[in-house]
């Protein structure tokens, strides 16, 4: 078991003739993944890797191949676009890897999935993408470093998340999905999305939450934790030591009038029963404690 | 990315916003010039000289002077100005030097409230901020009076609604007949600045209402959307590269992610977090031994070859510099690739400080086989913590 996607996830790539498309698509295909559909506007009709499909619109390729999720690889001047046709097409599923999109095309995106109620879930952009280890990877993931298993990883890093992940795998524990949430200001799913298909998940037994500076979603998932979570949770908070004020490579990554300090985030979460590494170093280790006394 | 306000003005102007009559000055001849046609223009002689840097908090600092005497005394105060060290809460202590002037008629001021527009993210909406407390801090007004801070929030697919703009009007007090329609007017233009310009931050502190009960922006800021530039050609334009960190200017050019910071120890490191994390561990390591981070350079997931050469060069090369941290955790971004920048740039420099390498993920047994066998001094780490600790031993704490 695992959320969001697995074994019967079936795949289409927007922006699959382009060079990261490509890599990545060839890469999720490696790994298992089930690319069923490419779609470039004006190279309908061509094959992708002379197997997979490339079709002129979302709708076509969804209507062809029965696709139930996209990944997303088109650049910032049409990636909102892409996502908004992916949604469109009636896709339940839209992961979006592309980093910079403007904040005020997010805002229309935002706008349109709170429109849908719950029938579409973005994930990004800018992000990793999502793993179920051995099942499906639908995004930049390096594959080789996870392992199936029952820890559920949710983060706003990208770099963060593989390192959860390879502190796991390297004491043998595996992992049920992993998420990576993306840095942007404003984006799909947040934690408590996450969070919440984690603790109806039954395969997955313990959390690992990784946080940064910069916004209120660590908070709310702290509330979250503390009223609707029973199953044991580590954190980590990157940018204890940022300076205010400074834009920490993340565009949503910076202290805005003192607030959205990693002092206010680690606090909220302690005080829902979150235990936070207390450096980069201890994520795993800190879960496994957890995990070990719950038995 | 930041632009100056008499830039953000122009704009302004260019949405039919009402700005007082000014004009940029580069010199204290422009600035007397710009005087002399400013009392032509308005019958008055008042002038307000006004020091343009990318930092608020200029009239405190002694950036911003009224010359009530004319075109003579607006060039007096020029002088001042022009090329003075600046310190203001937002510029840090050893503050920025003014280059450019901005000479703007003198207004008859009867109230000064703030008007702000960002990007809310916990709503995912612009919210628009009103005050009555013009003119200050308004991180004070929102820690000590917070309920002295009006917000509406914009629904993106019908934008910002007439009854939202006279929800403030009425709130600040400018809901009268002589004001309440130039209000909702600016508000309403405000709005579209925000989303044609892709502005993340837009704030007009003092927004005044003058004796004449007109309303005008008396202060503008713009911050524009770093991610939009691709569609906004003019913004080359409006970039003052004398208001930037030139090292950042030259990682920019190289498309790599450069943070100056003040500490000694230089870190290469793929990805936002990663880099956030490493400077976190250095700290919590290097503490009590006066050892922090000096600087990041983030090469991201797509970087090539060269791209790490430069980046690892720019470290080398930084006098601030008293041991290198590289902590990679491969992804998309290939260790082989890493490993090789690094030692391109190293061979090339030389070494003259402790290196700590952490490399882990794709391709690692590949980017370790080639740092081994380079012949360089360099250290191997096994965690970011082991590696951490290194570079804090090897800047000399704990010796």
């Amino acid at each position: 078991m695992s959320v969001l996607v697995g074994k019967d996830t079936r795949l289409l790539v927007q922006g699959i003739t382009g060079s990261a498309g490509g890599f990545h698509a060839k890469q999720m295909i490696e790994y298992g993944t089930q690319v069923v559909a490419g779609v470039t506007p004006g190279r309908g009709g061509e094959k992708f890797e002379g197997k997979v499909p490339v079709f002129d619109t979302v709708a076509q390729a969804v209507k062809a191949t029965g696709a139930n999720a996209s990944c997303i690889f088109v650049p910032p001047p049409g990636a909102a676009d892409a996502i908004l046709e992916a949604l469109d097409a009636g896709v339940p599923l839209v992961v979006c890897i592309t980093e910079g999109i403007p904040v005020v095309d997010m805002l229309q995106v935002r706008r349109v999935l709170e429109g849908l109620a719950g029938k579409a879930r973005l994930i990004g952009p800018n992000c990793p993408g999502i793993i179920t280890p051995g099942a499906c990877k639908i995004g930049i993931m390096p594959g080789h470093i996870h392992k199936t298993g029952h820890v559920g990883v949710v983060s706003r890093s990208g770099t963060l998340t593989y390192e959860a992940v390879g502190q796991l795998s390297a004491l043998g524990i595996g992992q049920s999905t992993c998420i990576g949430i993306g840095g942007d200001p404003v984006g799909g799913m947040d934690f408590v999305d996450v969070l919440e298909l984690f603790q109806a998940d039954p395969d997955t037994h313990g959390v690992i939450l990784i946080g940064e500076i910069g916004g209120g979603a660590e908070e709310r998932a702290a509330r979250f934790i503390r009223e609707k979570m029973n199953k044991p949770v580590a954190g980590f908070i990157a940018g204890t030591t940022a300076p205010p004020g400074k834009r920490m490579g993340h565009a949503g990554a910076i202290i805005a009038g003192g607030k959205g300090t990693a002092a206010e985030k680690i606090a909220a979460l302690e005080s829902a029963g979150v235990r936070v590494a207390p450096t980069p170093s201890d994520m795993a280790t800190t879960l496994v404690g957890m995990m070990s006394k719950a038995g | 990315m930041k632009i100056h306000e008499y830039q953000a003005k122009q704009i302004f102007a260019r949405y039919g916003l009402p700005i007082p009559r000014g004009y940029p000055a580069f010199t204290v001849d422009d600035a007397e010039a710009a005087a002399k046609r400013l009392a032509q223009e308005t019958g008055s002689p008042v002038v307000v000289v006004k020091a343009q840097i990318h930092a608020g908090g200029r009239g405190k600092g002694g950036g911003v002077k009224v010359a009530k005497g004319g075109a003579a005394e607006a060039r007096e105060l020029a002088q001042k100005i022009l090329g003075m060290q600046l310190v203001t809460h937002q510029t840090g202590p050893e503050g920025q030097k003014v280059r450019r002037l901005y000479v703007e008629q003198g207004l008859d001021i009867a109230r000064e409230l703030y008007l702000g527009a960002v990007i809310d993210r916990d709503r995912r909406r612009v919210a628009f901020m009103a005050s009555t407390e013009g003119g200050v801090e308004i991180e004070k007004v929102a820690a000590e009076t917070p309920e002295k801070i009006l917000t509406v929030h914009v629904d993106p697919t019908v934008g910002l609604a007439p009854y939202q703009a006279r929800q403030l009007a009425f709130g600040l007090g400018v809901g009268g007949k002589d004001t309440l329609g130039k209000f909702v007017k600016l508000l309403r233009g405000l709005y579209d600045v925000v989303l044609r310009e892709d502005c993340s931050l837009c704030e007009i502190n003092p927004l005044v209402v003058t004796r004449q009960n007109d309303i005008v922006a008396l202060d503008a800021k713009l911050n524009l959307d770093d991610n939009a530039e691709f569609r906004h050609p003019e913004w080359k334009e409006l970039e003052d590269k004398e208001e930037e960190d030139p090292v950042e200017l030259e990682a920019k050019a190289a498309g790599l992610n450069y943070v100056s910071l003040d500490g000694n120890v230089g870190c290469l490191v793929n990805g936002a977090g990663l880099a956030m994390a490493t400077m976190d561990i250095i700290k919590h390591f290097g503490a009590g031994h006066g050892v922090a981070p000096a600087n990041f350079l983030d090469v991201g997931g797509g970087a090539n070859q060269e791209q790490v050469t430069k980046a690892f060069s720019m470290i080398l090369k930084s006098s601030k510099v008293k041991a290198i941290f590289v902590n990679i955790f491969g992804g998309i971004m290939k260790c082989d690739v890493i490993a090789n920048g690094v030692v391109a740039a190293a061979k090339g420099l030389g070494l003259k400080v402790p290196v700590i390498v952490r490399l882990e993920g794709t391709n690692v047994e590949l980017g370790r086989k080639i740092l081994n066998e380079s012949g360089l001094a360099i250290q191997a780490a096994g965690t970011m913590a082991d590696g951490a600790q290194k570079v804090v031993a090897a800047v000399g704490g704990g010796r």
